[in-house]
């Protein structure tokens, strides 16, 4: 089973604050737990600004999605930006080309049950996460 | 933008977030604490989160530099109010807050930074009273 995405367009720090509340009204309404909500919207927010930042501005889909076994939360952002040269670099805890802590997406990616990110030199980036409910 | 205001009480400054905060009003609040510092002479802020849902590595580090600014102007910072599920993540995420002093609310806050200012003075008090004892031994 897979619905319809939401999505939202970011293109400014308010955009940002809209993916976050986004992925919360979708995170209770799929009955995540407290703990998993918060984790899901901060990785949410750290991604939604990489692509803001780092992206130059992008698309973020939100999606409800089902296994055989239970529902979840599945979110893409999705920039036309430079791309990242160095992946496993960029996933170090600590290393940043921007001004921020370098803990965005190395962070993110330990908030969430699956992590995946497509990218390519001049080609943009693509990161895909899904946290489901226990 | 919406701005966060910082009131003044007593000898202390109180910062309620109440807002899911912009980028933007997390830097112009940092801006607004360290002049209403200076222009106020306060020793102690408090920023209460009690309203925030998550905390994610761009407060965090707001949170952090407002702590650090705030020593270098002679001024206690604590965070109070940090809901329980808040908590956990900025660990999971690996922020580690430096310097930043927390208590659980805004009362136990206020407790604190009292504390920690008479607690100083009374370590001044007493260096004091050492410099002054060698004087006070006569030499032979």
């Amino acid at each position: 089973m897979k619905e319809e995405p939401r999505r939202i367009p970011v293109a400014t720090d308010q955009d940002v604050v809209r993916v976050r509340q986004l992925v919360r009204t979708v995170a209770v309404e799929a009955k995540l737990s407290l703990v998993d909500q918060t984790k899901l919207v901060t990785a949410a927010s750290e991604l939604a600004r990489n692509t803001l930042v780092y992206g130059g501005g992008g698309i973020v889909e939100v999606y409800g999605v089902r296994n055989d076994f239970r529902a979840g939360i599945r979110i893409v952002f999705a920039d036309e930006g430079p791309g990242i040269a160095d992946l496993e670099l960029a996933l170090t805890d600590g290393y940043t080309t921007g001004g921020g802590l370098g803990l965005g997406l190395s962070g993110a990616r330990r908030l969430v049950d699956e992590f995946t990110i497509e990218t390519a030199v001049g080609q943009g980036t693509t990161i895909t996460v899904t946290k489901w409910c226990r | 933008m919406e701005r966060v205001p910082v009131l003044k009480i007593g000898d202390i400054l109180l910062v309620s977030i109440q807002i899911d905060m912009e980028d933007q009003t997390a830097l112009q609040l940092q801006e607004d604490l360290a002049e209403k510092i200076v222009a106020t002479g306060c020793h102690g802020v408090i920023i209460d989160i009690s309203a925030l849902d998550i905390v994610d590595s761009f407060v965090g580090r707001t949170l952090a530099t407002i702590a650090a600014v705030s020593r270098v102007l002679d001024a206690e910072t604590v965070v109070v109010g940090m809901r329980p599920a808040v908590a956990i993540t900025p660990v999971e995420l690996g922020l580690s807050l430096p310097g930043i002093r927390t208590a659980l609310n805004v009362d136990l806050g206020i407790e604190m930074l009292a504390f920690s200012r008479d607690g100083a003075w009374a370590e001044d008090a007493e260096d004091d009273e050492n410099e002054a004892d060698p004087a006070a031994v006569p030499t032979p």
